[in-house]
């Protein structure tokens, strides 16, 4: 049984900003992977649970009028995964979806959990931060637009305000076409582990074998996920040579403010940048070589 | 918004699941019989289990694989981890693979759950079943229900598989025992078994149609 003093949901999205507004103390639940393990855990006292699951208006991928690819923040990762647009468009977001837990939990994870519970190993987080993704978030109050960068406030902290639900992911045009990517987990199972680092590149490769438009996001390097702006700036306009390619990852190390944890130390995480960045990138312009994109 | 509904148990049941219900709750234990269960966590939920259609009311604090094992008998539901890791306490779910200790039961109001009672028929084992009796791919059998029903998912839904997705396809599975080897062989032979009869049935067909 979980320490669950009442439950609620919504039929509709006012319905549930209206609920909320009327219950700051409600906790929101999607999938549940998070807070029903946390509960479990004994990390949540009596929690008055408001379940969004029903609202189909949150679910699903589609590309809108001006090109940019909406996620609905209940898609789950096997949604994801499987989705014939995204496979075309960002398929280094699904790459990063069947990254995570295991089969049976990405049937009912969801990508908005997996952002809203600001865990620095979500492994969504790094590449929707590549992608410059931007958060629609809405209140009773109204709407906000915030990106993906600002959205992540501390260790398990985000800039999500009481009554407020998230409401859509979107990447912009400009953002992901003719970008081609890479997501590497690092962690010490190939399925059910969290990261001990993520790495997500994205990077548009133009004659001669010159990178531009390179963005670099890592995760579990720092208190939340990270991009490297040095190292980004660093690669603009060069080609992709192993020493440059070497240099990018050396810089990227200046981003990271990794720390040791049980998982692994600090030096060891920042050997692991260095060494997966440049792998990121050189498996990004593999692909850039090899296939059409949209 | 949906409210809280308050009738006391099985009260609006048809006679027949009333008595089987009534049966299974004897031989198993009834957690909330203990003690008073306050009126506003109780929820009427209709679902079918194996193709038995039951109304039943359940706590908004329970787990789905608590009313499968300790309601409903349904023992073949493990429970391992009691936190998603293990795989175990799989269902399936309108046909898809579900970690039962992490979903309310509230959530299973609509939907049709499969556990692993439900693959025999007439006593008669599931093609997948036989196939993970002739790999040898139980020792204990704890992981064994989980394991059979993710492979079942593979099966129904009439994909291709390669081993490695076969692999990822069990990869929310912890096996204690085995080392995965026989469980792996028995997977792909279910799902490559699945595979040529369909295949045989479409070559049937068009033999019938020409
Ligand atoms: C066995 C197991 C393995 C896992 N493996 C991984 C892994 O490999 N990688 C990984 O990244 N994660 C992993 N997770 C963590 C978890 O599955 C993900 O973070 C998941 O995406 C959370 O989504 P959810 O829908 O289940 O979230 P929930 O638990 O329902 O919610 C998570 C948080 O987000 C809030 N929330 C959810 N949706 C919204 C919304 N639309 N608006 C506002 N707030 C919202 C909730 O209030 C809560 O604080 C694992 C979990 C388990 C149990
Ligand atoms: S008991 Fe549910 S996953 Fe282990
Ligand atoms: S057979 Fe014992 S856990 Fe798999």
């Amino acid at each position: 049984m979980f320490n669950i003093a009442k439950y609620d949901e919504a039929g509709s999205l006012d319905e549930a900003l209206a609920f909320l507004s009327g219950h700051p103390a409600a906790k929101v639940i999607a999938g549940g992977t998070d807070v029903l393990i946390k509960m479990q855990n004994g990390k949540m006292g009596e929690a008055e649970l408001f379940s969004i699951r029903g609202l189909a208006e949150l679910t699903g991928i589609k590309r809108t009028a001006d090109g940019a690819i909406f996620l609905g923040p209940l898609t789950t990762f096997a949604q994801i995964a499987g989705d014939p647009l995204l496979q075309k468009a960002i398929p280094v977001l699904i790459q990063a979806a069947v990254s995570m837990g295991g089969p049976q939990i990405r049937n009912i994870a969801t990508i908005g959990g997996n952002i809203c519970n600001g865990a620095v190993s979500a492994d969504s987080a790094p590449t929707l931060l590549a992608l410059n993704a931007e958060l629609r978030l809405q209140s009773a109050g109204g709407e906000r637009k915030v990106p993906l960068r600002e959205f992540y406030l501390g260790p398990g902290k985000v800039d999500l305000r009481p009554g407020e639900l998230l409401i859509g992911i979107i990447v912009r045009p400009q953002d992901y076409l003719g970008y081609h990517g890479h997501y590497i987990k690092f962690a010490m199972r190939k399925a059910m582990d969290i990261a001990t680092l993520g790495v997500s590149v994205l990077c548009r490769v133009e004659a001669g074998g010159v990178l531009s438009g390179v963005r670099i996001a890592l995760g579990v390097a720092a208190p939340t996920p990270v991009r490297c702006p040095e190292a980004e700036a660093f690669a603009e306009g060069k080609t992709g040579s192993d020493e440059t390619l070497e240099e990018i990852g050396k810089l990227a190390v200046r981003s990271a403010k990794a720390r040791t944890s049980w998982r692994a130390s600090k030096e060891y995480r920042e050997h692991l940048v260095a060494e997966l960045v440049p792998r990121a990138l050189k498996e990004a312009m593999r692909t850039a070589g090899g296939e059409e994109h949209v | 918004m949906s409210e809280v509904k308050s009738m006391p148990e099985a009260e609006e049941m048809p006679e027949a699941e009333r008595m089987s219900e009534a049966e299974r709750m004897s031989e198993v234990k009834r957690m909330s019989d203990k003690r008073m269960v306050p009126e506003k966590v109780l929820r009427q939920i209709s679902l079918t289990v194996n193709g038995k259609a039951l109304t039943l009311h359940v706590d908004i604090r329970e787990s789905l694989l608590e009313v499968l094992r300790e309601r409903l008998g349904y023992t073949g539901v493990k429970k391992g981890c009691g936190v998603g890791e293990c795989g175990a306490c799989t269902v399936l779910i309108d046909g898809t693979p579900i970690d039962s200790c992490i979903y309310l039961a509230v959530w299973a109001d609509g939907k049709e759950i499969r556990t692993v009672e439900g693959l025999a028929v007439n006593g008669k084992l599931s093609p997948v079943q036989e196939a993970f009796v002739e790999e040898g791919a139980i020792q204990c059998g704890f992981c064994t229900p989980g394991l059979v029903l993710s492979t079942t998912a593979m099966v129904e839904n009439g994909k291709e598989y390669s081993r490695e997705e076969i692999k990822r396809e069990l990869s929310g599975h912890f096996c204690r025992c085995t080392g995965y080897q026989n469980i792996l062989k028995a997977a792909e032979r279910a799902v490559h078994e699945a595979g040529h009869r369909c295949a045989h049935c479409k070559h049937e067909q068009e033999g019938e149609k020409g």
